[in-house]
C-alpha cells in the first residue's frame, strides 16, 4: 500500500478532517484533531484493516505518518 | 493448559448493592474542560457511576447485598460453610475481610474465609475456587462476596483514569444441585504485563512515604497523579485485550464443543464500551445477547461481571440457562467460563 492510500485511512479513522493533506512528514501529535483518546482508533484501524497488533510503546516511538507507516510495513 | 471443569454446583441465588450517589460523567469536570470531558465520556461511553463515600467500603456494599440476598431467599445462616471475599480493596492490610465479614454477617465459626485479590477476571476466579471445594461434598452453602470501590484507587486528574471506575458488590450464593450441567473454566495470567495497571506505592515494594504521595505529572498530555494512585496503559491493556480474549473464547469452545449459539447470555468484564464494542464486533456476536451495565455503573473490576448478572438478567435466569463469561484486566490475567445456571433467583439491587 501507498502512504498516500495509508494516511488517507488514517485520516478517516481518526477523524482528523481538519488536517488538510497528510504528508510522510505531518507530524500527528500537533494536529487539531489528535488526543489521546486518538491511540485507541489508531489500535483498531491497524487490527481491523491490516490485522496487526500495536500497543502504546509502539505508537510512543512514532512522531511523524512515515513512522505510523513504517510501523505498519515492520508488523 | 488450565481448563477446569465441574459439574452439578453453580449459583442459585444472588444479589447486588450499589452507593446511591450517582455521578454524571458530562458535569464530571471539576479538574478538565467540559468539551474535553465529553469527548473522552462518549469514547468511553460511561455516562454515570456509583461512588462510595468517606466512610463505606468495599466490605460494606457486600455486606448489604449478602443481608438482602439472605432476607430474599430465606438462607440459614449457619448453613454458609465457605466465604470468598474477592476485591482489591479491602478494609485493612490485614485482617482478611472476609473473616471481619464471617462475624459481621453472623455466620458460623466453623466457616472457611479467605479473600482473593485479584482484579476484572476475579470473579471467575472465585467461581472456579468455589466450584472447587464445593464439589469436595463436604460444604454446604457457599457465599461470594465480590465488592470494589474503584472510585478511591485513581486520580482524578488523570484523565486516562478520572471517567471509567466505580463502586459496588455483590453477594453471589453457591450450592449444589444435580440440576446444573457441566462448567468449564480457562484461566489465565502474564505477569510480564504487570506493569500496565498498577498501583506502585503502599505496598512492601515501596513503602507509603511522602515520596509516594507526591502529586506528579506523569505524561506529555498534563495527567497528575500520585504514586499510591492507580495508572492504567490504555493502549497496551486495549492491544492485549483484542489479541488474547478472542483466542482464549475460541479455546473454550472448542475444548466444550460449543458454538457461541448454545450460549443464552455473553457477559463480558465491562471495560469501557469502545473495548467492549470492538470485541463484540470483531467476533461477530449477537448483540442481543450481550447485556452491558457500563453506560450506568462503569469500570466496577472484578464486579462488573456478577453485577451486569444482577442488574440485566433479573427474571431472565428461570429454567436452564447457559452463560459465558469473559474477563479481563490487571495482572495482566483473563478469563473464560462456561457457566450453567437454573432457576437463579436475582434480588433487586440495594442502594447504600
Amino acid at each position: 500500500m501507498e502512504i498516500e492510500k495509508f494516511a488517507e485511512k488514517l485520516k478517516e479513522a481518526l477523524e482528523l478532517e481538519n488536517a488538510g493533506v497528510l504528508t510522510s512528514t505531518t507530524r500527528f501529535r500537533e494536529l487539531e484533531d489528535w488526543s489521546s483518546l486518538s491511540v485507541m482508533s489508531l489500535i483498531v484501524l491497524f487490527d481491523e484493516e491490516w490485522g496487526k497488533e500495536i500497543g502504546d510503546k509502539d505508537i510512543k516511538d512514532c512522531q511523524t505518518i512515515g513512522d505510523l507507516y513504517n510501523l505498519l510495513n515492520a508488523k | 493448559m488450565a481448563l477446569l471443569r465441574f459439574k452439578e454446583v453453580g449459583i442459585t441465588a444472588m444479589a447486588g448493592a450499589v452507593p446511591k450517589t450517582v455521578i454524571d460523567n458530562y458535569n464530571y469536570t471539576q479538574y478538565f474542560p467540559k468539551d474535553q470531558v465529553k469527548e473522552v465520556v462518549d469514547k468511553i461511553g460511561i455516562y454515570e457511576r456509583r461512588f462510595a463515600d468517606k466512610s463505606t467500603c468495599s466490605s460494606d456494599l457486600c455486606y448489604a447485598a449478602a443481608e438482602r440476598l439472605f432476607q430474599d431467599n430465606g438462607i440459614e445462616r449457619e448453613e454458609v460453610d465457605l466465604v470468598v471475599f474477592i476485591s482489591q480493596t479491602p478494609d485493612y492490610r490485614m485482617p482478611a475481610t472476609s473473616i471481619v465479614l464471617q462475624d459481621r454477617l453472623r455466620l458460623s465459626k466453623s466457616c472457611i474465609a479467605f479473600d482473593i485479590s485479584l482484579g476484572c477476571s476475579g470473579f471467575c476466579y472465585g467461581l472456579a475456587v468455589v466450584y472447587g471445594m464445593m464439589q469436595s461434598g463436604y460444604l454446604r452453602k457457599a457465599l461470594i462476596l465480590d465488592g470494589e470501590t474503584r472510585s478511591k484507587v485513581y486520580s482524578p486528574k488523570d484523565r486516562k483514569s478520572a471517567f471509567i471506575f466505580g463502586d459496588g458488590g455483590i453477594a453471589a450464593l453457591i450450592e449444589k444441585n444435580e440440576k446444573f450441567g457441566e462448567s468449564t473454566f480457562s484461566l489465565n495470567s502474564d505477569g510480564s504485563l504487570a506493569d500496565l495497571i498498577m498501583i506502585k506505592g503502599g505496598g512492601y515494594r515501596h513503602p507509603s512515604s511522602v515520596e509516594t504521595l507526591k502529586e506528579k505529572v506523569v505524561d506529555e498530555y498534563g495527567n497528575i497523579r500520585n504514586d499510591e494512585q492507580g495508572y492504567m496503559k490504555g493502549g497496551d491493556v486495549f492491544n492485549f485485550v483484542i489479541r488474547e480474549i478472542p483466542k482464549d473464547i475460541k479455546k473454550v469452545l472448542e475444548y466444550t464443543n460449543l458454538s457461541m449459539s448454545a450460549f443464552d447470555y455473553i457477559v463480558f468484564h465491562q471495560a469501557n464500551n469502545f473495548i467492549n464494542s470492538y470485541i463484540a464486533k470483531k467476533m461477530k456476536l449477537d448483540f442481543n445477547k450481550i447485556p452491558s451495565t457500563i453506560h450506568k455503573f462503569g469500570n466496577t473490576s472484578s464486579v462488573s461481571v456478577p453485577l451486569t448478572i444482577v442488574s440485566e438478567l433479573r427474571e431472565k435466569l428461570n429454567g436452564n440457562k447457559l452463560l459465558l463469561l469473559s474477563a479481563f484486566g490487571v495482572g495482566m490475567t483473563w478469563a473464560t467460563a462456561v457457566v450453567p445456571f437454573y432457576d437463579c433467583k436475582i434480588s433487586d439491587i440495594v442502594e447504600v
